[in-house]
């Protein structure tokens, strides 16, 4: 009976089970964001670590001292406002850049024959494996003002002076359509996929031109893919650090550069950390969204 | 029926601009490993220079043994981590906290990594100041930081192989008297194999290609492949990365076709014999 009694003590198999990732990913996971919340309300200090302590407990009193001034200096700063608009201008045209090319190529992949799509799709899947550095810095040689890309438009003649494109915006979209397009074709592949094409038959057979039946038919039963891929393009495009340290200019604005700097050449960390919630603010809204829709994806497989 | 057929035309021009889009870049940069002149851009002739140049870098080398190593470390951690949260994902979320369970999972496949960066070193740091430990930053941290990159792709990977799977094998086990851990080491682990072969190396290729986290988690001493050519290509074309570039190109690519066609293979055979099973059955 006494054996009964100790085992109580200890969690039950499935609770052991569950509770290691559990704890695994609160630890690494959850709990740093909590600090990263702290920290923003700290001072920066010369030494280590480069920041004043929240709390303090002297002659038997607690105090706790949050300073609101990096967010009070965030919001009063014109810069840093221009800065977020600028990273979700940035994201949200590469995004929609992405889904103009990543639709039509999703779409045709998932029509070709069937031996064909899976080579198609390891094909998209390919650069993907491939360095994301050396990708973004594959580009440098194509946009630059002596590069490949106005060599050759020199050479047809369509120019007569380079294209600035290098250190500048298009530089940073061109950059992030590259790198994110295999992100927005995967699940508007797997979307297209599945679908039951009896259902455009039926959409022509009550007269619909081919234009209308993909616009009332397919664009609706692939709206899942869309927003899926749209989101998994945006979010990390808002925080995007190398691309716009490569191929934007030093008037590129987006906020995972300013925070790179607070960080690495301010020494700032506070600061940085404040730039940090706020982009998780700015976040949080679509990241919500894509929880709602992974959510929806793993019920659907069941 | 011949309106429902796509236009052939069309196609191959979507699909020709798309892939040419994708490829373009990486076959210039391969082309022009070869150049000679120091101008990348301007070609001058053939050599293989730089390849040579590449062997007698001895940071290059440096960097690159020690990315290999903490790739191989994530890699690993990762696959066991991830499988283990993702059969939770799969099969045991009927608790209570699994909507955040499932949230942690989710949220670090598109959050940005200077966030995922900052966070991770905060932690460190506190832990540092509290318990003495991890005394600095360096392959320790950096291999926490990639873990945390590769488990929500491994766990994701996993929980829908699991889903798919066939139950009657697991319970035929459970049937004949095989305890639960048995069942998932025996049945269920070679029924997912392919799984945690295809998160294995796609978690050594994300560490091995890591250049955000791993700057915020490293110290010195700890410097990583992508940290020292993103020092180089910051400044611009070098040629020696355009080797060094193709060199990664050549390798990842003969092994990700490579892997492709085996793990098709493999599975067509699988298919067959549970079909034949099933049939006998």
């Amino acid at each position: 009976m006494k054996s009964l009694n100790f085992s109580r003590w200890f969690p039950s198999g499935r609770t052991t089970v569950i509770g290691v990732p559990f704890l695994f990913l609160f630890v690494f996971f959850l709990l740093p964001f909590l600090l990263v919340v702290g920290i923003s309300f700290s001072q920066q200090q010369l030494g280590i670590p480069p920041y004043t302590p929240l709390t303090k407990i002297e002659d038997d009193v607690f105090t706790l001292v949050l300073n609101i001034g990096h967010y009070k200096f965030m919001l009063g700063d014109d810069l840093y406002f221009a800065t977020y608009i600028s990273s979700v201008q940035m994201a949200f045209v590469s995004t929609v850049l992405c889904l103009l090319i990543g639709y039509p190529m999703a779409y045709y992949i998932a029509r070709a024959s069937e031996s064909a799509r899976d080579t198609l799709m390891m094909m998209v899947m390919l650069p993907f494996w491939t360095s994301y550095l050396i990708r973004v810095y594959a580009w440098i040689g194509i946009l630059k003002n002596d590069g490949f890309l106005n060599q050759f438009l020199m050479w047809l003649g369509v120019i007569d002076t380079p294209l600035r494109l290098y250190h500048t915006n298009w530089g940073v979209y061109i950059g992030m359509v590259f790198s994110y397009l295999p992100f927005m074709i995967m699940p508007l592949y797997a979307h297209l996929v599945k679908m039951d094409l009896r259902l455009l038959e039926a959409a022509y057979d009550l007269g619909a031109r081919p234009w209308k039946a993909f616009v009332q038919v397919t664009l609706p039963l692939s709206k899942n893919g869309i927003i899926a891929g749209s989101l998994l393009v945006f979010i990390p495009a808002v925080g995007e650090y190398v691309i716009p340290e490569l191929l934007g200019g030093s008037d590129t604005l987006m906020i995972g550069r300013v925070m790179w700097d607070e960080f690495f050449n301010n020494m700032d960390w506070p600061m940085a950390a404040t730039v940090t919630c706020a982009m998780v603010l700015l976040l949080l809204v679509p990241m919500a969204l894509f929880q709602h829709y992974q959510a929806k994806v793993m019920e659907e497989v069941k | 029926m011949s309106t429902m057929k796509p236009s052939k035309p069309l196609s191959f021009a979507v699909l020709g601009f798309g892939y040419a889009f994708l490829y373009l870049p990486i076959v210039l940069l391969v082309i022009y490993s070869f150049n000679e002149s120091k101008l990348v851009t301007v070609w001058s002739g053939f050599s293989t220079k730089w390849y040579w140049a590449l062997l007698e870098d001895d940071e290059l080398i440096n960097a690159a043994l020690l990315s290999i190593k903490i790739a191989l470390m994530t890699a690993t951690a990762a696959v066991v981590i991830g499988t283990w949260a993702g059969f939770v994902m799969a099969r045991l979320n009927r608790f209570r906290l699994f909507p955040l369970f499932a949230g942690m999972i989710n949220a670090p496949l598109v959050i940005p990594e200077v966030i995922q960066g900052i966070s991770l070193l905060l932690l460190f740091v506190a832990m540092e100041q509290a318990f003495g430990w991890p005394e600095g930053r360096g392959v320790f941290t950096i291999w926490i930081g990639h873990v945390m990159l590769c488990v929500s792709y491994v766990a994701i990977v996993v929980q829908s192989r699991v889903r798919e799977l066939n139950r009657s094998l697991e319970e035929a086990a459970m049937d004949l008297g095989a305890r639960p851990l048995k069942v998932f080491f025996v049945i269920t682990l070679p029924l997912i194999s392919q799984a945690l072969v295809s998160g294995w190396l796609l978690s050594f290729t994300l560490s091995l290609d890591d250049l955000v986290l791993t700057a915020f988690l490293s110290g010195p001493g700890s410097t990583t492949l992508p940290m020292v050519i993103f020092s180089r290509v910051r400044l611009g074309l070098n040629p020696e990365m355009n080797a060094l570039a193709t060199l990664f190109i050549i390798v990842v690519s003969v092994g990700v076709v490579a892997g492709n066609l085996y793990m098709r293979s493999v599975q067509r055979k699988r298919d067959r014999e549970m079909q034949l099973a099933f049939n006998q059955a």
